[in-house]
C-alpha cells in the first residue's frame, strides 16, 4: 500500500524497522527529520531502542562504533558538516569492520555556509572504506536501508555504508512509498549476529596498531570486503525484488541506453529530472539515455564499462567538486572506460542547491555532442 | 585498605612500556580493581602503543582502541548497548592526560553530562610522552617539554594544571578522585568506589614517566610520593561535588621534589630561578590549603 | 595465518615478547631478608615478580626488565640490582 509522506519520515519508518538497538545522532539540517521522527517512536516505545543524545556528530559515530562492537545493531544519520566532523571515526569504523549503517542527507560542504543540497560530502568520504549506496527517489531511500544492513552485515563483508539520499530534495519532500510491515522486514533481516564482540566472557582487544609488516595487509582485506560487497549487493537487491517486488540487484541501472549515442550518468535524485530530459530528448529524435550509479562504493566500474558499451558520448553530472581536478564520478567513469573511444565529459552541476531543470539536462547533451565539456554548467556571468 | 588479588595478571607482561613505566603500573592496578567482568575503552597514547601491536595484545580482558579523542564517547555507546542486552560489565575509561584534559574533552563532557554509568581514569603523566613529551593542560607550571622547553626567554611551561576533577564535578558526577601510583591500594580501592557507583565516575592517578620527567626507572613511586609529601599533588575523593577526604601530609618543600627530575633542571642550572621555585611552592600551599592537607607539628608555631 | 578482522587479538600474545633482553640491571632477591610484604610483586610494572612457594618474591627474569622499583619500594632492602652479565 502506497503512502503519501515526506522522505525522512519514510527513511525513519523503515529504519525502524530494522530494529537497531542504539541510535545515537545528533541534529543537522537537512537529516533532523529523521532522527526527530526516531526520537519520537522511541519516546512511544514504538522502537526500543537506546537513543543516545550526543554532543556531537564525532560522538554521535564513536558511541555507534562502540555500541556495534559491543554487539548491538546501530544507526545515525548525518550529512555536510557532520559528516566532515566524522572524518576520523569514518575510517576508524570502516577500519575496524563495524556494521554500522548511517543515513546521509546529501548536503553541500561550506565555505561558503551553504545548507542546500549536492553530494560533496559523502563522495568526500570516498576513500574511507563505507559502502556508498545513492537514492534517486525515497521508496528506494527507505529500501535501500534494509539492504544496506544485510550486506554490511554479512560476515564475508563486515563494512559500514553510507545511504545517501539528497538532502530537501529527497529529505523533506512528500512522495508515494510503500512501507513493508515489521513482519515483512523482519523476514528479510535477521536479528543481528555480531562476528565478534567486546564479551567478558570470550575476551578480545579491538582496534590495535598495526606495524608496517602488518598495516598493508589489513588494508587489503578492507579493499577485498569492498569488492565482495559488490556481490552480497547483487544478491541483497535480488531478494528484496523476489520479497517486496522491486528489484535492487542492479548496482548502475541503465534508462533508454540501448541504442542510445550519447549517455547521461548520474548519482542520486537529479537522475529523476535525468529520465524526463531523456523522455523529451528522445521524442526530439535524439538518442540519449541515462546511467544511475547505484553503487559508489565500491565502485562498479566493470559494470558502468559494459552498460555503457554502446554509447560514443558520454556525458556525467557531477554533484561535487574536486577542486584543483574536477568531478569524482567523472574521473572514475572516465579511468572506467578508458581504453575506449568513448568521448567522456564531466559536468560541474548543482553545487550547493542549485536547481536543474530537464533545459539544463538538455544543454548538457548539447555541449557533450559538440565535444565540449569538463566544465562547470551554468556559471553566473559575472565570474566568467 | 583492600586486599590485593596476587598472580591473576589481566595485564600480561611482555608489554613495551618503558622500564618503570608509571602507567604500565596504574594498568596492572586498574584490573586488579576491576576483576575480569569489564570492558575497557582506550584512547590512543603510550599505553594503548606499549600494549597492543598486533596481535601482541597484553589485555587479559575485552579491550578497545578506537581514536586519540573518543574513548568516552565510544563506551556511551558500549554502555547503551550492554543495557539493551542486560549484560553486566562494567565499563571502564582510560585515556592519558592528553587524551583526557585536552582532545577529548568534547565526548568526556558529553559522555558526563548524559550521566552513562561508565569510569573514566585519567593517567595523568603530565605531558604528551607518546609523541615524545610535549606540553599537555595536565603539564605543571615550570616544567620544561619539548614544546615548552626553558630557554633563554622562557623558564618552561607557563600555566597550571587544568583542574579537571572539579570540572568533571561540576557535571554532576556522583565520585571524582585523585589517586596516585605511591598508593597502589588506596588507588584500587577508588576503582572499585568508582565502578559500583552509578553514573560517570572520575578518577585522575598520578602516574610518573621517568623518561619524560628525568629520573631514574627505579624512582617512579617514590617520585610519586614526593609529589604527594610536597603537595603538588593531593590524593582526594569529591562524593556529588564535595571534597570528602583528602590525604594529609607533613609537607616538604616543593625544591624536594623539583630537583630530582630533569623537567625542573632549568630552575636550578645553570642559575637558580627563585621566583618560579616560589610561584610553584605557591601553588602547593594553594593546594594545602583547598584541601586541608597539613599535619600540624606539634610545638610547632605556625 | 588469516589476520584477524578489525585488527583485533586475543589475549596472551603479549608473552610472545621477552621483555626480559632489555634488561641493563637486573634484581637479585635475597628470600632470608624477605619479609613477605608483597610490595615488591604489587609495584611492579610488569607484573612480572611471582610469588614462591615459601611466600617469599622472586622476579621472572624474561619479562623483567631492570627498572629497580622493586628494590626501591622493598622495605627490607632485600632486593639489589646488580648489572646483567649477558
Amino acid at each position: 500500500m502506497l503512502e503519501f509522506m515526506e522522505g525522512s519520515h519514510a527513511v525513519a519508518e523503515i529504519v525502524k524497522r530494522c530494529r537497531p538497538q542504539v541510535i545515537a545522532a545528533y541534529p543537522i539540517t537537512p537529516q533532523t527529520h529523521i532522527v526527530e521522527d526516531l526520537a519520537q517512536m522511541v519516546a512511544n516505545c514504538e522502537l526500543d531502542a537506546e537513543y543516545i543524545t550526543v554532543e556531537s556528530e564525532f560522538s554521535a559515530l564513536s558511541a555507534c562504533l562502540g555500541a556495534s562492537a559491543a554487539g548491538s545493531r546501530v544507526y545515525s544519520a548525518t550529512t555536510s558538516q557532520g559528516l566532515a566532523l566524522m572524518f576520523e571515526v569514518c575510517f576508524n569504523a570502516a577500519g575496524m569492520r563495524q556494521p554500522i549503517v548511517m543515513t546521509i542527507a546529501n548536503r553541500s560542504l561550506g565555505a561558503p555556509l551553504s545548507i542546500w543540497n549536492d553530494q560533496q560530502d559523502s563522495i568526500s568520504l570516498r576513500d574511507s572504506g563505507w559502502l556508498q549506496f545513492y537514492a534517486e527517489d525515497n521508496q528506494e531511500a527507505a529500501d535501500l536501508h534494509m539492504i544496506a544492513y544485510k550486506v554490511c552485515e554479512d560476515h564475508d563483508i563486515l563494512l559500514p555504508a553510507f545511504v545517501c539520499f539528497d538532502g530537501f530534495i529527497l529529505s523533506h519532500t512528500y512522495e508515494p512509498v510503500a512501507l513493508p510491515t515489521q513482519e515483512e522486514v523482519d523476514a528479510y533481516l535477521p536479528a543481528f549476529n555480531p562476528y565478534q564482540r567486546l564479551d567478558a566472557e570470550a575476551p578480545l582487544s579491538f582496534g590495535m596498531y598495526a606495524t608496517p609488516e602488518y598495516y598493508t595487509e589489513f588494508r587489503y582485506e578492507i579493499d577485498q570486503a569492498q569488492y565482495r560487497a559488490k556481490e552480497a549487493f547483487v544478491k541483497a537487491g535480488r531478494e528484496f525484488g523476489e520479497q517486496f517486488g522491486r528489484d535492487y540487484s542492479a548496482l548502475v541501472e541503465g534508462y533508454r541506453l540501448d541504442d542510445a549515442d550519447t549517455a547521461l550518468v548520474a548519482m542520486g535524485s537529479i537522475c529523476g529530472t535525468a529520465k524526463d530530459a531523456v523522455d523529451e530528448m528522445r521524442d526530439a529524435g535524439k538518442k540519449v539515455g541515462l546511467l544511475n550509479i547505484r553503487m559508489f562504493r565500491p565502485f562498479p566500474a566493470p559494470e558502468i564499462a559494459d552498460a555503457l558499451k554502446g554509447v560514443s558520448t558520454v556525458a556525467v553530472l557531477d554533484k561535487n567538486i574536486s577542486l584543483g581536478s574536477g568531478g569524482a564520478v567523472g574521473t572514475e567513469v572516465k579511468a572506467a572506460l578508458s581504453g575506449s573511444n568513448q568521448a567522456v565529459y564531466d559536468y560541474i552541476i548543482a553545487l550547493g542547491g542549485r536547481d536543474v531543470r530537464k533545459r539544463d539536462i538538455a544543454a548538457v547533451v548539447d555541449l557533450a555532442e559538440k565535444g565540449k565539456g569538463d566544465m562547470f554548467y551554468g556559471l553566473r556571468t559575472e565570474v566568467l | 585498605m583492600a586486599e590485593v588479588e596476587q598472580g591473576c595478571e589481566l595485564l600480561s607482561a611482555g608489554h613495551r612500556a618503558c622500564g618503570g613505566c608509571g602507567p604500565a603500573l596504574a594498568a596492572r592496578l586498574l584490573l586488579k580493581a576491576t576483576g575480569k567482568n569489564v570492558i575497557i575503552a582506550a584512547a590512543t597514547g603510550c599505553m594503548e602503543v606499549f600494549s597492543t601491536p598486533y596481535p601482541e595484545t597484553a589485555w587479559g580482558v575485552p579491550w578497545i582502541h578506537s581514536l586519540f579523542e573518543n574513548n568516552a564517547a565510544v563506551a556511551s555507546g558500549i554502555e547503551a548497548s550492554l543495557k539493551k542486552q542486560g549484560r553486566s560489565e562494567k565499563v571502564v575509561c582510560i585515556g592519558g592526560d592528553g587524551s583526557t584534559l585536552d582532545i577529548g574533552v568534547l565526548c568526556i563532557s558529553g559522555a558526563f553530562e548524559r550521566g552513562h554509568d561508565i569510569t573514566y581514569i585519567c593517567y595523568d603523566n603530565e605531558a604528551y610522552m607518546n609523541t615524545g613529551i610535549q606540553r599537555s593542560g595536565a603539564t605543571p607550571y615550570g616544567a620544561s617539554t619539548t614544546t615548552s622547553p626553558a630557554g633563554k626567554c622562557s623558564l618552561g611551561n607557563q600555566h597550571q594544571k587544568k583542574d579537571m576533577p572539579r570540572i568533571l564535578a561540576a557535571h554532576g558526577a556522583p565520585y571524582v578522585a585523585t589517586a596516585s601510583i605511591a598508593y597502589p591500594n588506596d588507588f584500587v580501592q577508588k576503582v572499585e568506589r568508582a565502578i559500583n557507583t552509578p553514573g560517570p565516575c572520575y578518577i585522575q592517578v598520578h602516574t610518573p614517566c621517568c623518561t619524560g620527567w628525568g629520573f631514574e626507572s627505579g624512582e617512579t613511586l617514590s617520585m610519586a610520593k614526593l609529589a604527594i609529601e610536597t603537595g603538588l599533588w593531593v590524593n582526594y575523593e569529591m562524593v556529588d561535588g564535595e571534597v570528602v577526604k583528602a590525604k594529609k601530609v607533613m609537607r616538604k618543600p616543593v625544591e624536594e621534589y623539583l630537583a630530582k627530575q630533569k623537567r625542573f633542571r632549568h630552575l636550578f642550572k645553570p642559575t637558580r630561578q627563585d621566583g618560579v621555585i616560589a610561584n610553584i611552592q605557591a601553588i602547593a600551599d594553594a593546594n594545602a590549603e583547598r584541601f586541608g592537607i597539613d599535619i600540624k607539628r606539634k610545638g610547632s608555631s605556625e | 595465518m588469516a589476520l584477524r578482522v578489525g585488527c583485533a587479538s586475543p589475549p596472551g600474545r603479549a608473552l610472545e615478547n621477552k621483555t626480559g633482553a632489555w634488561r641493563v640491571f637486573k634484581p637479585v632477591f635475597e628470600p632470608e631478608k624477605c619479609s613477605k610484604c608483597g610490595m615488591c610483586a604489587m609495584v611492579c610494572p610488569e607484573g612480572c615478580v611471582r610469588e614462591t612457594e615459601e611466600g617469599t618474591f622472586e622476579p621472572d627474569l624474561d619479562y623483567c626488565k631492570g627498572c629497580g622499583i622493586c628494590e626501591e619500594v622493598c622495605p627490607k632492602k632485600s632486593i639489589r640490582m646488580e648489572k646483567e652479565e649477558k
